[in-house]
């Protein structure tokens, strides 16, 4: 296949779309369907076989103008080639062992001929064995006088596959490869050079420094490009990832807000991810009633004889869900995450109640569920989060005002410190709602040594939650759903 | 361009499929069009997703009749299963048979001495029951019969179980169906397929994979202007210029159900039959409930009528 294609799917890969190797295959064929020439209707080819979610478009659009807009500054094959050719018998005139190399580039041209602008790939497939590293560095400072952008482009790209850019993944790299690509292109020569000319101490050789610093920056600046224009195609997805990795485990409290914005599409993903996993609704055998129709057609073949018994099945509960969420100032900052997740997981969930409370309980749903998220989360926090903490009185009223809300199906999922002020707790309340649901999972946001020190209640509720854990980072949010999604199973 | 009477020789190119589909009244954008043209030439089934009312179904349609292909369609849902989807044996035409055979018995083996002889003789008869004389094809088998090509509609796959996808792979990738009496009915002639999704589960990778994909958004005014145009062709122009620029305002509002290709159709007929030869708010007001289908909608989009239809007025005064 070409290689062109399969390093711009490697692309795609390293940025995170999964592209088998069957949908490689298609892209070839509707590659060879459609050709180069069409540059629109190769990207919309390229689309319709490579991307297959609308995630993965928005990816491939924005590779297909990065990757491609630099292949195709290059001119057509045959002129390079002869620029090439030039340089090689240039250099095969200096040594004998490019002799065998020389022949290999020979081998281009129908190549290069049978695939317009496929520059890139035949560029890099020739540089590994193409030049020696003879290059003159008298040529470096020609080409780099010269301002032949084309000569220029094709030196970059071979430097740059000789230091594998390709590689590259974080910004920082830039500096390492733009060395690693100077070093390639023989520019400690040309230092040398500049030495020497600087020792001769005289106009001339000031002169030719100068002309050869100037070549030198030349070089850089472009080996510079050369290597950004890579970090965006390769590497700025894969570091992009590893950002995300670290924010998952990073603890919440210690966001700030630039953070945030970046957790926003960390979090929508992640309740995807939850919803695919918990979307699958198993069934379960419900041995002991018979489906009559189904065995009766299932067994006309046998003459009405039941040798096929097909029972009747049944779909487990949807998750019903009632989360309480103490908005006072310390926790405030988990519940936008919670509430958040909570909400890109709606779809899966038949009944979600939120309700939020610092002294009083406060039924959220209309302003979730009305307002955008983050104009809905500020509204909460600046009408509900004033008062001081009181747990007790918080489900008190959950169980005055909205007692109907919980039932056998129900998950109660309580965020919270747990930090009464040294109120009444009202355990007897807490255990009957405890009772009634199906679970009670507490998530705490305070590390497990300080539950219980000071005016943390939590202890006292530990019994009668069906779990209790450390809630810290977008990581431990993830677990605390899945396992409250798992019990619907 | 016309083609009544001519045989469908295949799509050259992504430009043919446009003029295709414009011939039977499809406004075909051009990533739709490269898509069925691959469709067409890499024998892939295309995978349609996007909100519901831009025309998926539709372009299955369009396609058929464009291609005078038959077009066979099955929508999806919750329990659909393989009786439904791929075959089933006509049991009651089986048991019939099965009475005539006990009638008939002695006839056939009257002449037989011994058990085994006997055996010999019904054995032949065995597979009788289960031939393709008693296989009632349903959409899928159907499609494969299709001696002169057909476009195989799947209609909102993602209603249906995880299960039933597994069911579809075989169809999709091999353009076969297996029935375990008979063996592999392969198709004559590959159908073009095309499923439809509004994305209310994410689907199998297994199926992704097998498809090409195209995602479906809601036009642009220009576009949706050029449908409508096409669908309601006595709407004066100025009035289709004022309609799609309001329908592409309502769609930025934040409102649940957004109005789709078919609600702006159903309103352009509305408000023709109206007369009406510009937007007033008073008219637009009592016409909502055709664009929008939510009380909570209407409501939000009804306090703002006045406010968006000056917008329109004033934009199509300057550009003019």
């Amino acid at each position: 296949m070409e290689r062109t294609l399969t390093n711009y799917i490697r692309a795609l890969r390293t940025a995170g779309a999964g592209v088998s190797t069957t949908e490689a295959i298609d892209a070839a064929r509707a590659l060879e369907l459609v050709g180069y020439q069409d540059r629109g209707l190769l990207k919309m080819s390229l689309a319709a076989v490579l991307a297959k979610s609308q995630e993965e478009e928005v990816l491939h659009d924005r590779l297909f103008d990065l990757y491609f807009s630099y292949a195709e500054t290059k001119p057509p094959r045959q002129n390079q080639h002869q620029n090439e050719d030039q340089e090689d018998s240039d250099s095969a005139s200096d040594g004998s062992e490019t002799d065998s190399e020389g022949q290999e580039s020979n081998g281009q041209p129908s190549n290069g001929q049978k695939q317009p602008g496929s520059g890139q790939g035949g560029g890099s497939g020739q540089d590994k064995s193409g030049e020696a590293g003879e290059d003159a560095p008298l040529d470096l400072l020609e080409l780099a006088q010269s301002g032949d952008a084309t000569r220029m482009a094709m030196a970059m790209a071979k430097a740059g596959a000789r230091a594998d850019v390709d590689q590259i993944r974080f910004a920082t790299q830039v500096p390492y490869f733009v060395r690693r690509m100077l070093e390639e292109l023989g520019a400690e020569k040309l230092d040398k050079q500049l030495m020497d000319a600087l020792d001769e101490r005289t106009e001339e050789g000031t002169a030719r420094a100068e002309a050869l610093i100037e070549a030198r920056s030349t070089l850089m600046r472009n080996a510079r490009a050369y290597v950004e224009a890579r970090f965006e195609v390769f590497g700025r997805s894969a570091s992009e990832a590893f950002m995300n990795e670290v924010m998952m485990d990073r603890a919440l409290g210690a966001l700030t807000k630039s953070d945030m914005e970046r957790m926003k599409p960390i979090i929508a993903k992640m309740a995807k991810k939850l919803a695919a996993k918990h979307a699958r609704r198993r069934k379960v055998r419900n041995r002991g009633q018979l489906d009559l129709r189904r065995t009766l057609r299932a067994n006309a073949g046998n003459d009405g004889v039941p040798f096929d018994v097909i029972w009747k099945t049944k779909r487990k509960d949807k998750p019903k869900i009632v989360t309480i969420c103490d908005v006072s100032g310390s926790v405030a900052r988990y519940v936008r995450f919670l509430l958040l997740v909570l909400y890109a997981l709606r779809e899966k969930v038949t009944d979600l109640e939120t309700f939020c409370f610092s002294s009083h309980l406060v039924d959220v749903n209309h302003d979730l569920e009305s307002l955008p998220f983050d104009a809905a989360m500020d509204k909460i926090l600046r009408e509900v989060g004033n008062g001081s903490t009181d747990y007790g009185r918080a489900f008190t009223d959950l169980s005055r005002q909205y007692d109907s809300t919980i039932d056998k199906r129900t998950t109660v999922l309580i965020l919270g410190d747990g930090r009464n002020n040294n109120g009444d707790p009202a355990m007897g309340i807490f255990q009957d709602i405890a009772a009634k649901a199906k679970r009670v999972i507490w998530l705490c946001p305070e590390h497990p040594a300080s539950w219980g020190s000071g005016d943390s209640a939590l202890l006292q509720y530990k019994p009668f939650c069906s779990s209790l854990t450390h809630c810290s980072t977008v990581a431990d949010l993830e677990h605390a759903l899945d396992d409250v999604l798992l019990a619907y199973g | 361009m016309t083609h009544t009477g001519l045989e469908f020789a295949g799509f050259e190119s992504a430009d043919t499929v446009s003029a295709r589909l414009a011939s039977v009244g499809y406004i075909s954008t051009a990533s739709i069009s490269t898509a069925v043209y691959l469709a067409h030439h890499l024998r892939k089934p295309i995978l349609i997703e996007g909100p519901a009312g831009v025309g998926k179904t539709d372009l299955a349609r369009s396609l058929a009749q464009s291609m005078e292909f038959p077009l066979l369609r099955m929508q999806c849902y919750e329990g659909l299963d393989e009786s439904k989807a791929l075959y089933e044996w006509k049991y009651g035409k089986q048991l019939l048979y099965t009475q005539i055979l006990k009638e008939k018995i002695h006839h056939l083996i009257g002449d037989a001495d011994g058990l085994d002889e006997s055996f010999k003789k019904l054995a032949g008869f065995q597979d009788l029951f289960f031939s393709r004389e008693f296989l009632e094809p349903r959409p899928l088998l159907k499609a494969m019969e299709q001696a002169g090509g057909s476009v195989l509609l799947i209609d909102e796959i993602d209603k249906s179980d995880e299960e039933f996808e597994a069911l579809l792979l075989e169809v999709l990738s091999d353009y076969q169906v297996t029935v375990p009496e008979i063996g592999t009915i392969e198709a004559i002639v590959p159908p073009l397929v095309i499923l439809t999704s509004n994305n209310t589960r994410e689907l199998g990778d297994a199926l992704k994979r097998r498809c090409l994909h195209l995602h479906i958004d809601f036009p642009n005014a220009d576009l949706e202007a050029r449908i409508v145009r096409s669908r309601v062709p006595d709407i004066s122009e100025r009035l289709l210029a004022q309609l799609v620029a309001f329908i592409q305002l309502v769609r930025d509002e934040n409102i649940r159900k957004l109005p789709s290709i078919s609600e702006t159709i159903d309103w352009a007929k509305t408000l023709l039959l109206l007369h009406a030869d510009s937007l007033d708010p008073v008219m637009v007001r009592n016409t909502l409930n055709v664009i929008l289908k939510r009380q909570t909608d209407i409501a939000e989009v009804n306090s703002q009528v006045d406010q968006l239809v000056r917008k329109v007025l004033t934009e199509q005064a300057e550009s003019a």
